[in-house]
C-alpha cells in the first residue's frame, strides 16, 4: 500500500513485517524514531512474538543481538554514529561468529566535534568489520533493503547493515509502497539457524582459535562475502518478481551507456546527482551516474565493467580517510586500475553540509574544464579561508585554544543545521 | 515542482506542518517530500522545515533555498533569521500576525512581491480559539491552501484527521478552515483546488 | 528420643562426607548422574579455584533444570582453558562472545528463548572478576535493572589472571599484582579502592544475590539450586583462589578459600530483593595473618621489613565485615 510516511516509520513497519524475534536497541539520533516505533509495535502486539530489550548501551545492544542470534532468534537493532563505533568490538564478533543479525544504520557524522547530522563516517569506519553494507537511495529502497537484508543475512549466515542517510531519509516524509505481511512472509521464510545453542545438541560457539586455523576461519568469512556478490543480485531479482519494483542489487547505473564522465556515489545524494545528470545531458554533456548499492562486499568486477567506457570518474563521498584520501575513491581506483580513466576523489556533505545541484554542477564543470587535479583529494564547498585563519592563529600565540570553537566564533554562528 | 519553506520556533509545529502538507498533497495524487532542518532544536529555538510538491516523483534532496512559498509562523523571527532568502518576485508569503506588514516594517519587502501573493493570518489567535493552544501551524496551512491552490483545504483537513484523533483533530480542522476562510476573504476571491471533492472523501472516512 | 550431635568432618573441609549420607542427600558432584558440564582434559592450572567453582556451579544448575542450561562466558581464564580450538570441555551449549559483554549476550539468549517459547531452558552467564566488576559492569548493571532471566556468576580471583595478573576492581588492598608491585611507601594495591559487586547487585533489588567460596561446595551447590528457583536476574559471587596469581601452593586453594571466610575478609551471605536473608557465620575465627602468610602477593608484609601496620589495616577490614554482616559464631557476638 502506498502511503506518505516518515522514513523511520516506514522502516519500522518493514522490520515489523520481517518478524524479528529479538530487538535490542539504545537511543541515538537520528535512528531513534525507528526503535521508538518498533517498541510501540511490540507493545500493541502488531509485532507479535518479539522480545524488545532496552539495553544500557549500543555495545549491549549488539551483544544482546549476538546472544539472541546464537539462541536461534531473528535479531535486529538500529544505531547511528557514535553508537555504531561503541559497538565496534561486537560488530567484528557478530561477523566472526557468522550470526545473521540485521541492523539499520542511520548514517551520521562522528565527533569530535560532536555533530548529529548526516555523513557516512560511521559506516565507513566499520567497512572492514565483516558486515555486509547496503546503502539506500530513498525511503522506498530502505524499506525494500530491510526485507532483502534478512533474507541475505540468513541465506549466508552473515550480518547485514542497511545504511540510510540520517535525517535526510530517516526524517523525510515521502511516498513509500509498503508491502503486505503475506508478500513478506512469502519472500522471507522463518529463520533456520546454522548454529544453535540447544541443550539437546550442545555445541561450543566462540572457542579460542590459534595460528593453526585462524587464517582459515577468516578466509571463510571472505568466501561468504564473495558469495554475497552472487547472492545479492539473485535476491534483488526475486524481490522484483515478487514485489513488482526494482530495489537493491549491487550497483545502480544511471544514463551510463555512453557517459564519458561518471559520478559515483552512495545513498540519498544519488537523487540529486541524477537531477544534475539530466540537466547536463540536456546541455549536451555526456554524463552518467553510478550508485553503489552494496559497498561491502566490494563489487570490484561489476564496478570495473560499469565504468569501462568512462574517461573520468568523479567519486563524491561523505567520508574520507584522514591523512590518506577518499575511501570509496580508493576502492573505485582499485576496480579501474588497468583502465585508462582518471578518478577524482571528492569529499562532500560532511556533518550535514547540503550537497546541492549547484555545487555538483560547478564541480563537474571544473572537472570537465580541467580545473581539478585528480592527484589530490578535493573538498566540495570548503571554506578554505576559515581553515587558514585558524592555521594562522595556531602559528601565533602559545595557547590558541580549541579549533572548533575558534572557527565557529570566526563564522559568528552556532551549530544549527542551517539550510544554506 | 513547488517548494515551500516554513519558519517557526520549536513548539510551533513547523516540522509537523511540512509533514501534513506533504500528506495533503499525496492525498490528492501528487508527489511530495517533507523534511526538517534536522537540528537538535529545543522549545523556542528557530526551526525550518521544507516541503516539495510535484507531479513527478521527487529525487532531489537539497534544502530549499529558492522557495515558491514561505510560511512564517512567528514574526519575531524577522530579526533573527534571514527569513526571505531566495524568495523570488513570484513567491508566495503567508505570515502569522494579527498586525500588518506595514507595522512589521515589511512594506519594502512586500513591494517586490505580488500583492495577491502576500497574506497575513492571525493564526495564533485562530488556534487559541479552536484548539485552546497557541499552535499556529495548521491554520497557516489552511491559509496556504487558499493562497497557493497547491493543495485543497479538504486535503489539509484529511491529513489533520489522519494525524490527530478526536477533539484535537476536529479543533485543528476548524482552525484550518478558519485560516482558509480568512485568506479567501482577504483576497476576495475563491482559490483552491477541488475543495468539495476532498471534503467528500474525508466525510467518507 | 534423645540424640547425640555428631560433628562430621572430611579431611580438608567442614563438609560431611558423602558416603555417610543417603543417596538423595549427596552432593551433585557425588551423584552418578551429574552432567559433567566441564569435562576433564581442560587446560586450567593445577589447583585452579575457578575450574572447581565453575564445575560445581554448572553441574548444580544442570541438575536444577533437568539439563536445560545454556552457558554464556565472558573472555577470561575459564573461556581460554576450556576451549583451545578444536577442543572443548563444554558438554552443554556454550557461547563466548567478548570480554565486556557476557551479561548482555546472556540477556539476548534469554530473550531469544522467551521469544521462541523455550522458557524451560535457563541461562547461566559467567565471567571472572575483570569481566564482571570492571569491563562488563555496564552490561551487568543493565541486565540487573531489566531483571533479565539470567543467573550471572562471577568467579572472583581478585585480578586479571588471564592477562598476567594485573589489578582489577576486585583486587584487595596491599596485594601485589603486575601493576601494583611492592614498590614505594605503600606497597601493593591501594587502600580505599575497589568495589563490592554483591552489594551493588543488592542495590538493584534483584530477586537473589549470594556469595560463596570453593571451600564450602555444598553451600555453593545449594545457592545455585536456590538461584534457579527464581525467575529474573540473579547474581552469584564465588571466591576462587588462583595459585598462580596469588603465589600460593596449588594444594592450598580450598584452604585459602576457607580462610578468606573464616577471617571475615570475604563475607558469605544471601540476599533477596535487596535485603540480606542469611549469613554464613564464621566457625572458628582466625586472624588475617593466617590467610595472608601463605600467599606471595602479601609476602612484602612479613619478611625482613615487616609491615604490621598494613596487616592491621587488613584486619580492620575483616573486623568491619564481621560487624557489618554479623559473622561471628553464635554465642560469640
Amino acid at each position: 500500500m502506498r502511503s506518505q510516511v516518515e522514513g523511520s516509520q516506514a522502516v519500522a513497519r518493514a522490520v515489523t513485517l520481517c518478524r524479528p524475534q529479538v530487538i535490542a536497541a539504545y537511543p541515538i539520533s537520528p535512528q531513534t524514531h525507528i526503535v521508538e516505533s518498533l517498541s510501540d509495535r511490540v507493545r500493541t502486539g502488531e509485532l507479535a512474538g518479539c522480545e524488545y530489550l532496552m539495553v544500557e548501551s549500543e555495545f549491549g545492544a549488539m551483544s544482546a543481538c549476538i546472544g539472541a542470534s546464537g539462541a536461534g532468534a531473528r535479531a535486529y537493532t538500529a544505531t547511528s554514529s557514535q553508537g555504531l563505533l561503541f559497538m565496534a568490538e561486537a560488530l567484528f564478533n557478530a561477523s566472526g561468529l557468522g550470526l545473521p543479525v540485521v541492523m539499520t544504520v542511520a548514517n551520521r557524522a562522528i565527533g569530535a566535534p560532536i555533530n548529529i547530522w548526516n555523513d557516512h563516517s560511521d559506516a565507513m569506519a566499520m567497512r572492514d568489520s565483516g558486515w555486509i553494507q547496503l546503502y539506500a537511495e530513498s525511503n522506498q529502497e530502505a524499506v525494500d533493503l530491510h526485507v532483502q537484508a534478512f533474507r541475505l543475512a540468513e541465506s549466508l549466515s552473515v550480518p547485514v547493515m542497511v545504511c540510510m542517510d540520517g535525517f535526510v531519509l530517516t526524517h523525510a516524509f515521502e511516498e513509500v509502497d509498503l508491502p503486505t505481511q503475506e508478500q513478506v512472509d512469502a519472500f522471507l521464510p522463518p529463520l533456520v539457524p546454522r548454529q544453535l545453542l540447544d541443550p539437546d545438541e550442545p555445541v561450543t560457539i566462540g572457542a579460542m582459535v590459534g595460528p593453526e586455523a585462524f587464517a582459515e576461519v577468516k578466509y571463510l568469512m571472505h568466501v561468504k562475502q564473495m558469495a554475497a556478490l552472487d547472492e545479492i543480485p539473485v535476491i534483488a531479482r526475486e524481490f522484483e518478481a515478487a514485489f513488482g519494483r526494482s530495489s537493491g542489487g549491487l550497483l545502480r547505473p544511471y544514463r551510463l551507456e555512453d557517459a564519458e564522465t561518471v559520478v559515483v556515489a552512495l545513498g540519498s545524494v544519488l537523487g540529486t546527482i541524477q537531477d544534475v545528470v539530466d540537466a547536463m545531458r540536456d546541455d549536451g554533456v555526456s554524463v552518467g551516474a553510478l550508485g553503489i548499492g552494496c559497498f561491502r562486499p566490494w563489487p570490484v568486477g561489476e564496478v570495473r565493467e560499469a565504468l569501462q567506457n568512462a574517461n573520468r570518474v568523479v567519486v563524491v563521498e561523505k567520508a574520507f580517510a584522514v591523512g590518506a584520501g577518499g575511501i570509496v575513491g580508493q576502492n573505485v581506483r582499485d576496480a579501474t586500475r588497468r583502465q585508462p580513466v582518471e578518478v577524482y576523489d571528492v569529499v562532500a556533505g560532511l556533518g550535514g553540509r547540503p550537497i546541492t545541484r549547484a555545487s555538483l554542477r560547478a564541480l563537474l564543470d571544473d572537472v570537465l574544464g580541467g580545473r581539478v587535479d585528480p592527484g589530490r583529494l578535493h573538498f566540495m564547498d570548503l571554506d578554505l579561508e576559515l581553515v587558514q585563519r585558524e592555521l594562522e592563529r595556531s602559528r601565533h600565540g602559545e595557547r590558541p585554544g580549541p579549533h572548533a570553537e575558534n572557527m565557529l566564533r570566526d563564522l559568528g554562528t552556532v551549530a544549527s543545521g542551517a539550510y544554506e | 515542482m513547488f517548494a515551500v519553506r516554513i519558519h517557526g520556533r520549536g513548539g510551533q509545529g513547523a516540522v509537523t506542518a511540512a509533514e501534513l502538507l506533504s500528506v495533503a498533497a499525496f492525498g490528492e495524487g501528487r508527489h511530495a517530500q517533507a523534511f526538517p532542518t534536522f537540528g537538535s532544536e529545543r522549545t523556542g529555538a528557530p526551526v525550518v522545515a521544507f516541503c516539495r510538491i510535484d507531479d513527478r516523483p521527487i529525487r532531489l534532496r537539497e534544502p530549499i533555498t529558492d522557495p515558491d512559498a514561505l510560511i512564517v509562523q512567528d514574526p519575531t523571527l524577522l530579526h533573527q533569521v534571514d527569513l526571505f532568502a531566495g524568495l523570488g518576485p513570484e513567491g508566495h508569503l503567508v505570515l502569522n500576525t494579527s498586525s500588518t506588514v506595514e507595522a512589521l516594517g515589511l512594506s519594502e519587502l512586500v513591494r517586490r512581491l505580488r500583492p495577491d501573493r502576500v497574506v497575513t493570518v492571525p493564526a495564533t489567535e485562530i488556534a487559541r480559539r479552536h484548539l485552546g493552544r497557541p499552535v499556529p501551524n495548521v491554520p497557516l496551512l489552511g491559509a496556504f491552501a487558499a493562497l497557493t491552490g497547491q493543495v485543497s483545504v479538504g486535503a489539509v483537513c484529511d491529513a489533520v484527521r489522519d494525524r490527530f484523533g478526536g477533539e484535537l483533530a476536529e479543533g485543528n480542522v476548524a482552525a484550518a478552515l478558519a485560516g482558509h476562510e480568512h485568506v479567501r476573504a482577504m483576497l476576495g476571491r475563491t482559490v483552491g483546488r477541488s475543495l468539495s471533492q476532498s471534503s467528500r472523501r474525508s466525510a467518507d472516512a | 528420643m534423645p540424640y547425640q550431635e555428631i560433628k562430621l568432618y572430611q579431611t580438608g573441609t567442614f563438609v560431611a562426607g558423602n558416603r555417610l549420607l543417603e543417596p538423595e542427600q549427596r552432593s551433585v558432584q557425588a551423584r552418578t548422574g551429574r552432567s559433567n558440564s566441564i569435562t576433564s582434559g581442560h587446560r586450567a592450572c593445577r589447583g585452579c579455584g575457578e575450574a572447581l567453582g565453575a564445575r560445581y556451579v554448572l553441574d548444580a544448575a544442570m541438575r536444577a533444570t533437568g539439563g536445560k542450561v545454556v552457558a554464556v562466558n565472558s573472555t577470561g581464564c575459564l573461556e581460554v582453558f576450556s576451549t583451545p580450538y578444536p577442543e572443548s570441555s563444554w558438554q552443554l551449549p556454550w557461547l563466548h562472545s567478548l570480554f565486556g559483554n557476557g551479561p548482555a549476550v546472556a540477556a539476548g539468549v534469554a530473550a531469544a528463548l522467551r521469544a521462541r517459547g523455550r522458557d524451560d531452558i535457563r541461562v547461566v552467564g559467567q565471567a571472572g572478576d575483570g569481566g564482571t566488576v570492571d569491563i562488563g559492569f555496564g552490561t551487568l548493571s543493565g541486565m540487573f535493572e531489566r531483571n533479565d532471566d539470567v543467573l550471572f556468576v562471577c568467579y572472583d580471583n581478585e585480578g586479571y589472571m588471564n592477562t598476567g595478573v594485573q589489578r582489577s576492581g576486585a583486587t584487595p588492598p596491599a596485594a601485589i599484582t603486575a601493576n601494583t608491585k611492592a614498590l614505594g611507601q605503600t606497597p601493593g594495591n591501594a587502600f580505599g579502592q575497589g568495589k563490592s559487586v554483591p552489594l551493588i547487585a543488592m542495590a538493584h533489588e534483584i530477586p537473589y544475590v549470594a556469595t560463596a567460596t570453593v571451600a564450602e561446595l555444598r553451600d555453593l551447590e545449594y545457592k545455585v539450586e536456590k538461584a534457579m528457583t527464581f525467575r529474573g536476574a540473579r547474581y552469584l559471587h564465588v571466591f576462587v583462589p588462583c595459585p598462580l596469581g596469588w603465589g600460593a601452593d596449588s594444594a592450598d586453594t580450598v584452604r585459602l578459600a576457607r580462610l578468606s571466610k573464616e577471617t571475615g575478609l570475604f563475607p558469605v551471605f544471601e540476599a533477596e530483593a535487596g535485603e540480606v536473608t542469611e549469613v554464613s557465620r564464621i566457625r572458628r575465627q582466625v586472624p588475617v595473618e593466617e590467610y595472608l602468610r601463605p600467599q606471595r602477593r602479601y609476602a612484602h608484609l612479613f619478611g625482613d621489613h615487616p609491615r604490621p601496620d598494613i596487616v592491621a589495616r587488613l584486619q580492620a577490614r575483616a573486623d568491619r565485615n564481621i560487624a557489618r554482616f554479623g559473622l561471628l559464631p553464635e554465642g560469640d557476638e
